[in-house]
């Protein structure tokens, strides 16, 4: 199992009082974990980011913290109330969005949010006025109108997360939502959160990108196979795979040994080697000009077929948590 | 940034009581559902155009060929066109809750501080207004057609509360069928299945003394029969004699209430528990 995992970032168990609490949660599908032990704390005010692939627990996590999934195992609290005991209260303290958008095709955009609206309990002409407001705010206003089957994906998941923010929710969680956006709607995206946050509210998102994570969470938790993998402040995770890394593939494979202890000297950092693909990688702990290691490698008669620098991508801090060589465990402490 | 986002201390939800909650909650989902009509308005097209066509065709095409003892065949249809068309009922209530399940939207009601029972609650207010529509499109068609009451104030009344009671039970039965099936296309398989045949095999179209007699037994007892001459015995229309003993056929008001209220208490527990099993997991 994971070295580095179940390690908590210190915050204190009151200041998570109105924020989300999870003790041992776990729910097992037939003979199936989707989703074990997992421990959470986050404080209110603040954004955790669930990071994994698909099936690694992450929508089966949320589900359980909106009620919308019983727990196997353990507990959870949110807003201060517990998540099977108090599920009604919960529902009024929350707001959702869904994976898949949760809107009503063949209603209106303004029909979708008054509805919502009025089953959280508002009056008619107060539903009405809330729902104009958030279609304002979220860019949906000449739309209103519209039927919703109509709206593009990215309208879709505005209308979305203007439902969910309809009944003013202290916790909001969001599954995936800049899936399905494009680069310039997920930019607005991550400002309305971060909007949001400011003025008190906590969140809790999936994403299955490390720089979404990187760019919203406070912590972030990353899941694999239902488990805990690693848990961590964004600088903290960093520094446990580094930020970028660096590929060459080599002519050949017995040049490998010899290419891994230049590269060491040069960045420090791991490498690892694949002998089928040649393809060496390295995440140096310094940074290293590309340059450099052309020369050093010419320098030394290493051939290198190909040679890139690209962003660290969640495969590789997986790689990086379960490699049996990486022993992580001081990173957090 | 707006300060409309922002929590509030003061909490969004005015109290309220669980009945008014329940009840304002599923007027509000019957809204939505009688808006998917606005949109669509084929869905409506099941319980009126259908069976106005039916009317023609019986009245106009089979009918000559069909003889009732002691009166007009007119007369005879109403009451069986009635009842078959509360019978298919059951599918827009089916097919709704089906699409609901498999679309996603349920989980959005689910997490949200409404009552539960008002979803399903919603759904029937809904569906039971469109077939009361249904039932004055086809007492209009056939008093077009040559239809009349011949009693009371009294006994009509008492003959749109078992149509309305018989209606109910028919949602019912469709909103169970929606939680049970897996899509909504099924729903219509159900239908033309089970509640086609037997629909056919009573004496909504033809009088059961022209069947076989194994069919006749069958006919003679099945609820549709016994509402239908229910139907027939309180518009003072002609009820055709049988020779098979049937007890509900010849007390057909107390026995069509009766079946109605046997198939409520079996259904409405059973979709209840079935709902709570299709939202838990």
């Amino acid at each position: 199992m994971y070295d580095s995992s179940v390690q908590h970032t210190e915050l204190s168990e009151r200041g998570a009082a109105d924020g989300v609490v999870a003790r041992g949660l776990g729910k097992r599908y037939g003979h199936l974990w989707a989703l074990r032990d997992l421990d959470l704390t986050v404080a209110r005010g603040s954004v955790l980011g669930l990071l994994g692939h698909n099936g690694a627990g992450k929508t089966t996590a949320i589900r359980i913290l909106t009620t919308l999934s019983s727990p196997t195992t353990g507990r959870a609290s949110v807003a201060g109330l517990d998540v099977v005991e108090q599920a009604a209260a919960v529902r009024g303290r929350i707001g959702v969005a869904a994976q898949q958008a949760t809107v009503d095709g063949l209603l209106t955009g303004r029909h979708n949010l008054a509805m919502v609206g009025r089953l959280h309990g508002l009056s008619r002409a107060a539903a009405r006025v809330r729902a104009d407001e958030l279609l304002a705010q979220l860019d949906l206003g000449e739309a209103a109108g519209q039927l919703v089957k109509t709206y593009s994906g990215g309208m879709r998941r505005r209308l979305d997360l203007a439902a969910s923010l309809v009944g003013r929710p202290s916790v909001l969680f969001l599954d995936e939502p800049s899936t399905g956006l494009d680069p310039r709607s997920r930019g607005e995206l991550w400002d309305i959160l971060r909007g949001l946050v400011r003025e008190g509210t906590t969140i809790i998102l999936t994403t299955q990108y490390l720089e979404e994570a990187d760019r919203l969470a406070d912590d972030i938790v990353v899941l694999d196979h239902g488990r805990v993998a690693a848990q961590g402040t964004p600088a903290e995770l960093k520094a446990l795979i580094g930020s970028d890394r660096i590929d060459i593939r080599l002519a050949s494979a017995n040049d490998a040994e010899r290419a891994a202890e230049l590269l060491n000297l040069l960045g420090g950092g791991t490498t690892s080697f694949d002998p089928e693909t040649r393809l060496m990688s390295m995440s140096p702990t310094e940074p290293v000009r590309l340059i450099d290691v052309v020369r050093a490698l010419d320098a030394c008669g290493i051939d290198a077929v190909d040679l890139h620098r690209r962003e660290t991508t969640l495969d590789d801090v997986f790689l990086m948590l379960t490699a049996p060589k990486n022993k992580s465990k001081d990173v957090f402490a | 940034m707006n300060s409309t986002f922002a929590p509030t201390s003061v909490h969004a939800v005015a109290p309220r009581g669980r009945a008014a909650t329940m009840w304002s909650d599923a007027i509000v989902y019957a809204g939505r559902n009688l808006a998917h009509i606005r949109q669509i308005p084929e869905k409506l097209l099941d319980v009126t155009a259908q069976p106005l066509m039916f009317v023609l065709l019986f009245a106009y095409v089979f009918g000559g060929a069909i003889s009732v003892p002691g009166g007009s065949y007119r007369e005879y249809l109403i009451g069986g066109i009635l009842v078959q068309s509360l019978s298919f009922g059951m599918m827009g209530p089916g097919v709704a809750i089906a699409s609901d399940l498999t679309e996603g939207v349920i989980d959005r009601f689910r997490s949200l501080p409404a009552s539960r029972a008002a979803y399903l609650l919603g759904h029937y207010l809904a569906e039971i207004a469109g077939l009361c529509v249904a039932i004055v499109v086809l007492l209009g068609a056939g008093l077009a057609v040559g239809w009349r009451a011949h009693t009371g104030v009294g006994e009509f009344a008492v003959a749109l509360l078992l149509l309305i009671t018989f209606a109910t039970t028919m949602i019912w039965i469709g909103t169970f069928v929606g939680l049970l099936v897996r899509s909504p296309e099924a729903v219509q398989g159900v239908a033309f299945v089970v509640v086609f045949p037997i629909t056919f095999l009573s004496n909504a179209f033809v009088p059961v003394s022209t069947m076989p007699s194994v069919l006749q037994s069958f006919a003679a007892w099945n609820p549709i029969s016994v509402i239908v001459a229910a139907t027939r015995h309180l518009f003072g229309n002609p009820v055709a004699p049988i020779t098979t003993r049937s007890w509900p056929l010849e007390h057909p008001v107390v026995a069509g209430f009766g079946y109605c209220a046997l198939l409520l208490a079996i259904v409405v527990p059973a979709t209840l528990r079935r709902y709570r099993v299709r939202t838990t997991d």
